[in-house]
């Protein structure tokens, strides 16, 4: 088909805004990074200059061995926890969205509304109620209080409920046949042929997770159990500020994101779709 | 206990591999949600500084203390003027990326994946650039620099209230973070329209603004219903973006305090006053309940666009 002038126009027309757009929502992580290798002087020099005038690699080792800065420490909090709760999520709502969608009980439909009443109840205007019941365990400070109050979310069991109520019954019909009861029908022959879906609940959960501020602000004031979030929180508001630094911190708290981002962005994106708009 | 294996083999039991599915979830949710929110009911009727078993029954009275507090009532209209800046930008810039990506010819998931790319950021690290570099106060901020071409003064970004230029600062930090997520979802609506629909408006000579007007627009409804509740219900739990921008070793400013902001200092801040903090948190529990169901709909679960 032959396309017109206009049309050629048009299109160069939205190459354009989607090139300026794009070098627009990529400034910030532009700016993190070139604040992040520079000397202070550079960063707040009064003539604001797009590259630094030298790379400053050796921040990044400063910043891990600053004994005023638990980098290292609120990193691998970050990482158990984020990676518990992914893990424990996928397993705990995995298990009760496939009981909820094939398992057959008198009372299903009860337990289905006592699960998505709390959908109605936005996390985090229960932090206060939360706070009292985790406080009162004993868990402030404590990686338990961290991870576990996370790892029971309605959404996930709805949405894994949904998918698997789509889920071809007649894989599941051979393997109970050959006399698999639902455990081995679940994990021998469900779970292998869910791992697309899987994957999707699995990313978004560890992006909301790695991300989480307020329950850790709330329940973990003490500076051992400092998430990343937590730590950089903390600089940013506080007195002084060692600008290299604390955007150095930045970039490495926001890197493993961004490798997700780019090599599992498909099961990010198919996540986001089921998470939005559920079919 | 053989009994119980031989009840486990059989697997005619469903009751007990219901309960071996749906028990542990069920039992968490109860222990961490249920129960947290019985409680703090029964706290919001109670005068409860520093305790969480306090005995002094107060009725209504932190409920009727909440309403009268005008601090309680400003953050309601910082919330209202957040979704009045925040819902509407975000909508049109989220709509107008999926737009321009769908139709791109190349590149497409280029685009798309720069766009969506600042999803990954938390609100900490967005607030941390806005804050220390774009609109830095001073006169080596990004944005003070672009002004200072154009020889116009500094601007304190995040502590002048007259203009109060910090909502700009708040609401462009939330729309780069949350637009690739609304414009994903914006994609996916799109790619479900017929191609048969705009065959159909081509053959009937239907070009550009007029094509948007009656077919796509009309096709993304649902789509567009659930973006809308979406961006509603993440405004009105707004926290990190605000608490990382404003608050300083000085403390929070007594400006731009929204609902969650002023329950995190009302609650947990000096006193721990779990009583008006409770009653509080029931109030705006109330008040999003109210939202989502007149949407009719939770969390935009519902049709698909057809």
């Amino acid at each position: 088909m032959q396309r017109s002038g206009a049309d050629k126009a048009g299109s160069a027309v939205r190459y354009v805004v989607l090139i300026g757009g794009a070098l627009l929502f990529l400034l910030p992580f532009y700016l993190l990074v070139r604040n992040g290798l520079s000397t202070e002087q550079d960063i707040t020099s009064p003539s604001w200059k797009f590259f630094p005038s030298s790379l400053q690699w050796g921040n990044i080792g400063e910043l891990f061995r600053d004994p005023a800065v638990p980098m290292a420490r609120s990193l691998v909090n970050s990482l158990v926890i984020a990676v518990v709760q992914t893990a424990g999520v996928l397993v705990i709502s995995g298990l009760a969205g496939y009981g909820l969608a094939r398992i057959p009980f008198r009372y299903a439909n009860a337990v289905f509304y006592f699960i998505v009443a709390t959908l109605l109840i936005p996390a985090a205007v229960t932090f206060v109620p939360s706070f009292v019941l985790v406080s009162t365990l004993g868990w402030v400070s404590t990686l338990r209080g961290l991870i576990v109050p996370g790892l029971f979310q309605a959404f996930a069991t709805f949405l894994f409920r949904q998918y698997f109520l789509g889920f071809p019954r007649e894989l599941e019909e051979a393997a109970q046949l050959d006399g698999t009861g639902y455990w081995g029908t679940f994990w021998r022959v469900v779970v292998p042929n869910s791992m697309g879906f899987i994957a999707a609940i699995g990313t978004i959960t560890f992006i909301g997770s790695w991300n989480a501020f307020l329950w850790p602000l709330v329940i973990a004031p003490d500076q051992n159990a400092w998430t990343v979030q937590i730590a950089l929180s903390t600089f940013l508001t506080a007195q002084t500020i060692n600008l290299p630094q604390l955007f150095i911190a930045a970039a490495i708290a926001i890197l493993p994101l961004v490798v997700i981002f780019i090599f599992l962005q498909r099961w990010i994106v198919q996540g986001v779709e089921r998470s939005g708009i559920s079919e | 206990m053989s009994q119980v294996t031989a009840r486990l083999r059989g697997r005619y039991d469903r009751n007990l591999w219901f309960a071996i599915f749906v028990g542990p979830f069920v039992l968490g949710l109860l222990v961490f949600v249920y129960i947290p929110i019985v409680w703090s009911v029964v706290l919001s009727f109670f005068d409860a500084h520093n305790t969480v078993t306090p005995t002094k029954f107060v009725g209504l009275g932190n409920y009727l203390d909440m309403l009268r507090d005008a601090a309680f009532r400003s953050s309601l209209i910082t919330f209202v003027v957040f979704a009045a800046f925040i819902v509407p930008t975000t909508f049109v810039l989220s709509l107008g990326l999926a737009l321009l990506v769908n139709r791109a010819r190349f590149a497409k998931t280029f685009f798309r994946s720069v766009f969506f790319l600042p999803t990954a950021s938390s609100y900490v690290v967005a607030a941390l650039i806005w804050k220390l570099s774009i609109f830095n106060g001073v006169r080596f901020g990004l944005a003070n620099t672009v002004l200072g071409w154009f020889a116009i003064e500094p601007v304190a970004w995040l502590s002048v209230t007259q203009p109060p230029w910090y909502w700009l600062v708040i609401v462009s930090a939330r729309m780069w973070l949350q637009a690739g997520f609304y414009m994903i979802l914006f994609l996916a609506g799109l790619q479900r329209i017929s191609p048969s629909l705009y065959e159909a408006a081509a053959i009937d000579g239907a070009t550009g603004w007029r094509v948007l007007r009656y077919i796509t627009l009309p096709q993304l409804r649902a789509t567009s219903t659930a973006v809308l509740l979406l961006l509603l219900i993440n405004a009105f739990q707004a926290f990190d973006e605000f608490y990382n921008l404003l608050s300083s070793a000085g403390g929070y400013p007594p400006y731009a305090r929204p609902p969650l902001v002023y329950l995190y200092y009302a609650a947990l801040g000096q006193g721990q006053d779990f009583g008006h903090g409770s009653a509080g948190a029931v109030i705006l529990t109330l008040l999003i309940a109210i939202v989502a169901l007149a949407q009719g709909r939770i969390v935009g679960l519902g049709r698909r666009d057809d």
